[in-house]
């Protein structure tokens, strides 16, 4: 602790005991109780308390006082169990009778304060700091404390309640860590008296009517064999396992939700290796369980990395089974091969689906949401039924946009209850771009470009799910690329795409700016992808598309500005956006896409179409675009003067990103060691001179924006390293007068910026880059901002302050 | 009081089979109420368009002959692109007018303008004499639509009128749709302005929720349904009863007021008309589908003609597009509104831009405007008294919407966004630009100015025609045009209930029976498999079908009886249980408007002098000696008690299914004991009966 702190300390602990001094905050108190744990951690808590007797006074201060607050008393019991956490210290607040005072029925426990959730959460958090030892075991055990954590299982207050769950768990494997030591797998009679006690505690509650009781006692083992991995799990749940079981026979089955918990967190732990009945246990369950609780248990059964296959099949087939039910209300012939071939048959039914429109579009999307979180998992099920799922996707979409028709009454009220589900078409869609990863038969492939397009067509789709009909649609075009990797498509997708670009028109007129914008993004992304491909760019450019996606630049959305801000510049990039010209309508000269963006840059009022045209300009330099290439400098130039002006920090760090890639330019890449040739560099440091790159990297290093500032200091460094290698000499002779810059420098740093630089030397930057203490500015502005404010002394002034104690000592601001 | 009625039948006649157009009679207590007038005009799209200026291309269709090359039907049918047209004035398929006598009809509810366009077939040709009730917003934009539509087909006179066809057993030979065309017979030309003005001449103007008493018997009226300006549904009621009417309704926010559910509560029977005609096209969907489609085509320099009716959906429409034009940057792009009616159909803004364009610093107030554009024309109104009153009364009445609509049509106008003209003559021919946006009629393609532009833009693929009133399949509106090079979309904007909607009404009003056209309990037949696109409730809806003659199943059958004072006066009641007392009434039943009134009875004449005269009151029945009324139940085993102690033995008791049978078998003698009745059966010893008798009234009450 350092002196100040030191120093500080009894006042502040003088302030914590006087009830009439109201404590600044929570917040605080936790910061004080962080900065406790840090210094105990580092050093011993027992000599922390000789040296600071005012700390122990403030403990038992907190004992004696009726009319301490709640937050400090709870204050006091956790940072009594921050120190208890030693043995030793432990010990010696033990001889003080402390701990049986603030932990035991002396203490908070019987008094008026023990009412407010926060001390009893604090004498929680308390106990579960201090249960690090044997000594504190055996406190636990004759204090009584352990009795009264299982009443606070059921707290009103959540948060005490979870917290005393979770205690047990801890006071368990404490107690059972030690004995456990070097054998296989203790016996009860061996479990320390505590250990007894807790698990007794359990048997009780899991043999109780109470659903309440069961359900605590079903979370405390979740936790347990979530969190402990000692070899005596295997020996806890072999003297519960038969109590878990009975839980499953009854009827109706208490806590479902938390027995698919305990069982999964079983199954996760080391228990499996030696009770193969578990297994048969879980199947039960998966049968017993509605389809709807089931499938959580299924999706986590089949996240496992090792468990029986047949058990894997069965919980598989939970999963299958609605979407099985989906195909066979669509089914006019039995012949068709669905889901669950072989399953029984009553598992197919439709009927089996819940009655109810919220139940079933529940189990529908839930199912749907499993499969999709498996599907690029290894440990998915093999063989996957790809194509039987891709019907399914299929045909609930047909389902919900009225297109599919069922085969049966039943499969008609499934019908009624999908047309227009939103919900089940969200997350039918997203299954159908994971599907995308597989292949299909081309049947498929064919029927799946339909019921996108559908979507796309339809007016009635909602924006939410026209744009995951976009990113689905994405997904398949891409899959559909042949070979991997190819540019080019398949035939099907070809003239799907013809008739994507045709849809994507009337998107762009909509009313709706949200479709206008996922239109917009769609038409990014596969120019970016197929831009350079003939019939690809064949269609579109004799379409409408390069000419609306350039109106666009003037939606009064600045979404919609920003995404035809990216659409303009891909297809920009890719020579797409050609003025129009035709017999009729003679080219009429337009202002060039560069010049269109720049106008963006310069006077859009929102940052969003700002930073998107910084984005644009920064992959076209980068990629040599052809407008660009003509005068990179002059480009360069332009972009850095309304960048550098921009009142948005991202537009700023963006400028950076710009220079950067000027910069790898005219130096090479970043990361190679090797430093330019003088001649090179003599030509760099020109251009940049020419472009004012430095007047407005430097002014960046003093922006008020810390991103702003660590981009620019990246970026002068890199220029250093490159243009003046360490050990270099520095030239003889004249030394180029840098004093005006760095006069500017300061007062730039001072935050008078407006001053200019002036005209640059390429030696007075150089120079300048060498006198600048660049790694130390790196460092400073690699803390955070609150580095100063944050450090232990402040906090103990700041809550000093608060009472009054410093007198007129300034606050830190926050 | 009240009287169990169990002579009165409620029926309902249907004279449409259109459900959107629908035309009923309801016989209902005494009185025949007619529910709309609805007229379909669909089979005008069996006839060629009348085309404003002179067409080549449709003066020069081919005749259509027979098979065999008959060709005597040439002058009347043409042939264009396969499909054979009537080359004749249109004619209109009316309400059936033999199922019932319509002179007999008292009143005629309207519930919105689209349907009282038969309204002068039935006035003025079936001896109707009766009142017609219709609010002020139906009755004024119903007339425009009818105006509309005889000038339209008035102005193009054509001298031929085809009746051959009609012949039966030509009708057979002839190829579909005309073969398959309905009571081609009853088929009339269109009404002449001097009969629309008749016709309204009889209706009477009535508010929301505007109690009429007919006859003293029922009592009709009229609720916001949410449709349209001034659209109502009816509820048709007696003390007893109540019938709820409910045709073209709507629940979406942006019409003019909200639609008067909690009204339609506790009906016995609902009548439901007027759903929608596209239930799987969501209206907003459309509006942004057509919105897409005509910015595409003008960004593209083509022009779009929107064929409608002169109010409804364009005031939805260019709600819409004002929203939408600046965005899409179409600002230059002129709108024209051509209608022979866009004068009268802008007749209030007019009104009111006198008053309005002076201040537009005053507000006056108007709760929640329901538009954008409410806050356009919440500026221009002025504190002048008079308007004031009037926008008032109207906002009272028909919501914000009602001014707000024409305040925002007057706006267009004024800053030039909307221009308007009565038809493509004059000086439209001057002022037109092109591309541009043409919303004119009539959405059958059949007669208006439309025409014209369908022959003058048909030719370019660069041109589009949006469909957007569902009244018409597009397809065969557009027959007569093919081939055609100009785009087609079909984006019907139809705002009336959906069964969704449906079903959660039903479910919140709950009628005991509800009433409605066969087309809604069943799925539409090109998707039989969509069991959600019908009507869906417990016990299933009643189904009519034009001609049909429908039972309204009615429960509860009372009718409210007065007792006059002096009568109720005289009264004896007596408590026969805690809270129910009983009393005895010797009256008269006078029946006279409807009304019923029990009367003292008149008091027997006495007999002046010795003269043996007629009494006068002969005239009413005679009053007999009035037995007591008895009341209350035979407690068995007492009964025998009291049998017992007046000296009859060998008594035995016997359950039945009703009550008891006590068997005095000395004296040979049954009592039958039930709830409400006790017989005593016994040998001709009428002696022993009337002990019997005795005994068993001792356990009654008298009154």
């Amino acid at each position: 602790m350092d002196p100040e702190c030191a120093r500080l300390l009894p006042a502040l602990c003088a302030v914590l005991a006087d009830p009439r001094q109201p404590v600044a905050d929570d917040t605080c108190l936790e910061k004080l109780l962080d900065w406790f744990k840090a210094v105990t951690e580092a050093g011993s808590s027992l000599l922390l308390l000789q040296e600071h007797p005012c700390l122990v006074e403030l403990l038992f201060h907190a004992l004696r006082a009726q009319d301490l607050s709640p937050r400090t008393l709870s204050f006091a019991l956790r940072l009594a169990g921050v120190f208890a956490a030693q043995e030793n210290c432990f010990q010696h607040l033990q001889q003080g009778e402390l701990l049986p005072g603030l932990f035991g029925e002396p203490g908070p426990l019987g008094a008026a304060a023990w009412v407010a959730p926060s001390v009893r959460s604090g004498w929680i958090q308390g106990l579960r700091s201090l249960a690090q030892h044997p000594s504190a075991l055996r406190f636990l055990a004759n204090s009584g404390a352990v009795d009264t954590i299982f009443s606070l299982q059921g707290d009103p207050s959540l948060f005490v309640a979870s917290a005393a769950g979770q205690l047990l768990v801890h006071i368990l494997d404490l107690a059972m860590r030690e004995p456990a030591e070097g054998r296989v797998c203790p016996q009860a009679w061996d479990w320390p008296v505590c250990a007894r006690k807790i698990v007794c505690h359990l048997e009780d509650c899991l043999r109780s009517d109470a659903a309440p009781r069961v359900t605590q006692a079903l979370h405390v083992l979740t936790t347990t064999f979530g969190h402990c991995h000692g070899l005596w799990t295997q020996g806890l749940w072999v003297q519960l396992s038969p109590l878990v079981a009975c839980l499953l026979e009854k009827d109706p089955m208490p806590a479902p939700h938390t027995l698919v918990d305990l069982l999964l967190s079983v199954a996760r732990s080391s228990v499996p290796s030696s009770d193969p009945g578990l297994w048969e246990t879980v199947a039960q369950t998966l049968s017993r369980l509605s389809p709807t609780q089931a499938g959580p248990l299924a999706a986590g059964i089949l996240k496992l990395q090792d468990c029986p296959q047949a058990l894997r099949i069965q919980a598989f087939n939970v999963l299958l089974q609605p979407l099985a039910c989906v195909l066979e209300a669509a089914t006019q012939a039995p012949a068709t091969p669905g889901l669950l071939e072989g399953a029984a048959g009553d598992l197919m039914a439709v009927d089996t689906l819940p009655p109810s429109k919220s139940a079933c579009v529940g189990l529908l999307c839930s199912a749907l949401a499993h499969l999709e979180l498996l599907q690029p998992l290894p440990q998915r099920p093999s063989p996957w039924p790809q194509a039987p799922l891709l019907a399914a996707a299929v045909t609930i979409l047909r389902f919900c946009n009225g297109s599919a028709a069922p085969s049966s009454e039943a499969g008609g009220r499934l019908c009624t209850m999908l047309v227009g589900c939103v919900r089940v078409q969200r997350a039918a869609l997203d299954f159908l771009g994971v599907l995308s990863q597989g292949l299909g038969p081309q049947e498929l492939v064919t029927q799946v470009f339909a019921v996108l397009l559908e979507y796309l067509m339809s007016p009635d789709s909602s924006p939410m799910v026209l744009k995951k009909a976009f990113q689905a649609t994405l997904r398949w075009l891409l899959s559909s690329a042949m070979p991997p990797g190819c540019c080019d498509l398949e035939p099907c997708a070809q003239l799907v795409l013809g008739e994507l670009l045709a849809m994507l028109q009337k998107r762009l007129c909509s009313p709706c700016w949200e479709v206008r914008d996922s239109g917009l993004e769609f038409l990014t992304q596969v120019t970016r992808h197929w831009g350079g491909q003939a019939s690809f760019r064949q269609v579109l450019l004799a379409s409408e598309l390069p000419e609306l996606t350039r109106q666009l630049l003037q939606d009064p959305e600045s979404y919609v500005r920003a995404s035809a801000v990216a659409a303009v510049g891909q297809l920009s990039s890719w020579g797409l956006l050609a003025a129009p010209s035709s017999p009729e309508q003679p080219a009429i000269p337009q202002e060039t896409p560069l010049e269109a963006l720049l106008l963006i840059l310069t006077t859009d009022s929102e940052g969003f179409p700002r930073r998107a045209v910084m984005r644009v300009f920064t992959e076209w330099l980068r990629d040599g675009h052809a407008e660009v290439a003509e005068d990179p400098e002059r480009f360069v130039a332009q972009v850095l003067r309304a960048a550098g002006k921009d009142g948005d920090w991202e537009v700023r760090v963006q400028g950076l990103e710009l220079a950067l890639v000027f910069l790898e330019r005219l130096l090479g890449p970043r990361g190679s060691s090797a430093a330019a040739p003088p001649s090179v560099t003599a030509r760099a440091l020109r251009a940049l001179c020419q472009v004012q790159l430095f007047e407005f990297a430097f002014r960046s290093l003093f922006d008020c924006d810390r991103p702003v500032a660590q981009k620019s200091c990246d970026l002068l460094l890199f220029l250093r390293a490159t243009a003046t290698p360490p050990g270099s000499p520095q030239e003889a002779g004249d030394r180029p007068n840098v004093a005006s810059v760095e006069a500017a420098l300061r007062r730039w740093r001072a935050g008078e910026q407006g001053q200019p630089l002036g005209e640059l030397a390429p030696e007075a930057i150089l120079a300048v880059l060498r006198s600048m203490d660049l790694e130390a500015l790196r460092d400073t502005l690699a803390k955070s901002s609150d580095h100063v404010e944050r450090s232990p002394q402040s906090l103990l002034q700041d809550m000093l302050a608060t009472v009054g104690v410093l007198g007129d000592n300034e606050a830190d601001c926050y | 009081m009240e009287q169990r009625n169990g002579f009165m039948g409620h029926f309902q006649y249907c004279l449409s089979g259109h459900p959107t157009l629908p035309c009923n009679v309801l016989k209902f207590k005494s009185t025949t109420i007619m529910l709309d007038c609805g007229l379909d005009m669909t089979s005008t799209l069996n006839f060629l368009p009348l085309p404003l200026v002179q067409s080549p291309r449709l003066s020069s269709l081919p005749g259509w002959s027979l098979k065999d090359g008959n060709a005597f039907l040439d002058k009347e049918l043409k042939e264009c692109s396969g499909h054979v047209f009537v080359d004749s004035v249109p004619e209109f398929c009316l309400p059936e007018t033999e199922l019932i006598d319509l002179s007999t009809v008292d009143v005629i509810l309207i519930s919105n303008y689209h349907c009282m366009m038969a309204l002068p077939y039935i006035t003025e040709h079936t001896g109707f004499t009766g009142t017609v009730y219709a609010t002020e917003p139906t009755v004024q934009i119903g007339r425009l639509l009818m105006e509309e539509l005889v000038n339209f087909i008035e102005r193009v006179p054509k001298a031929q009128s085809a009746s051959l066809w009609k012949n039966k057993d030509i009708q057979r030979l002839l190829p579909s749709p005309l073969k398959d065309a309905v009571e081609v017979s009853t088929w009339r030309r269109c009404y002449t302005m001097q009969e629309v003005n008749s016709a309204l001449s009889k209706i009477q103007l009535v508010g929301y929720s505007q109690k009429i008493e007919l006859f003293g018997a029922v009592q009709v009226t009229p609720l916001s349904s949410g449709y349209a300006l001034g659209s109502s549904n009816w509820i048709i009621q007696s003390h007893y009863e109540k019938v709820s009417y409910v045709s073209g309704s709507s629940l979406l926010t942006t019409h003019p007021q909200p639609m008067d559910q909690a009204s339609l509560k506790n009906s016995d029977v609902l009548i439901l008309t007027g759903l929608t005609q596209i239930p799987t096209a969501n209206p907003d969907g459309m509006v942004g589908e057509f919105c897409s489609n005509l910015a595409l085509t003008v960004r593209n320099g083509g022009n779009v003609l929107v064929p409608c009716y002169p109010s409804g959906v364009i005031y939805d429409l260019l709600e819409c597009l004002y929203q939408y034009i600046d965005s899409a940057g179409l600002s230059s792009i002129p709108f024209y509104f051509i209608s022979p009616v866009a004068n009268s159909s802008l007749e209030f803004s007019q009104i009111f831009a006198e008053w309005l364009c002076h201040n537009k610093q005053t507000k006056v107030y108007l709760p929640e405007p329901p538009f954008p554009h409410a806050e356009v024309a919440v500026n221009m109104l002025t504190q002048d008294v008079s308007l004031s009153l009037l926008i008032n009364t109207l906002h009272f009445q028909y919501g914000a919407q009602f001014i707000v609509y024409f305040c925002f049509i007057d706006w267009l106008i004024q800053t030039n966004k909307l221009k308007h003209y009565p038809s493509i003559h004059g000086d439209f021919s001057n002022d037109f630009r092109q591309p541009c946006v043409v919303f004119t009629g009539h959405p059958s393609l059949r007669f208006g100015d439309v025409v014209h532009f369908m022959e003058l833009w048909g030719k370019s693929s660069l041109n589009t025609v949006i469909f957007t009133e569902p009244d018409f399949s597009y397809l065969e509106a557009l027959a007569p045009y093919q081939p055609l090079a100009m785009k087609c979309v079909y984006c019907p904007i139809d705002t009336r209930l959906n069964f969704i909607q449906v079903s959660k009404l039903l479910k919140e009003v709950q009628p005991l029976h509800v009433v409605c056209p066969e087309q809604y309990t069943q799925p539409p037949p090109a998707q039989s498999h969509r069991m959600d696109l019908m009507v869906d409730c417990q016990p299933p809806a009643m189904s009519y079908r034009r001609a049909e003659v429908l039972a309204l199943p009615f429960k509860r059958r009372y009718e409210k009886i007065e007792i006059m004072p002096e009568l109720a006066d005289s009264l004896v009641p007596m408590e026969i249980k805690p809270g129910i007392s009983l009393a005895t009434v010797s009256a008269v039943l006078r029946t006279k408007d409807n009304k019923h009134v029990l009367q003292p009875p008149p008091r027997p004449t006495q007999p002046t002098g010795g003269k043996k005269r007629k009494r006068a009151s002969d005239d009413i029945p005679d009053c007999k000696v009035l037995k007591p009324l008895l009341s209350g139940s035979i407690p068995v085993d007492q009964f025998v008690q009291t049998l017992e102690k007046h000296g009859f033995s060998d008594i035995k008791v016997e359950d039945t299914a009703k009550g008891h049978i006590v068997l005095l078998q000395e004296a040979e003698t049954l009592i039958q004991i039930e709830e409400d009745s006790t017989h005593i059966i016994c040998d001709d010893d009428e002696v022993l009966r009337v002990r019997l008798r005795d005994l068993v009234l001792k356990f009654l009450q008298k009154f």
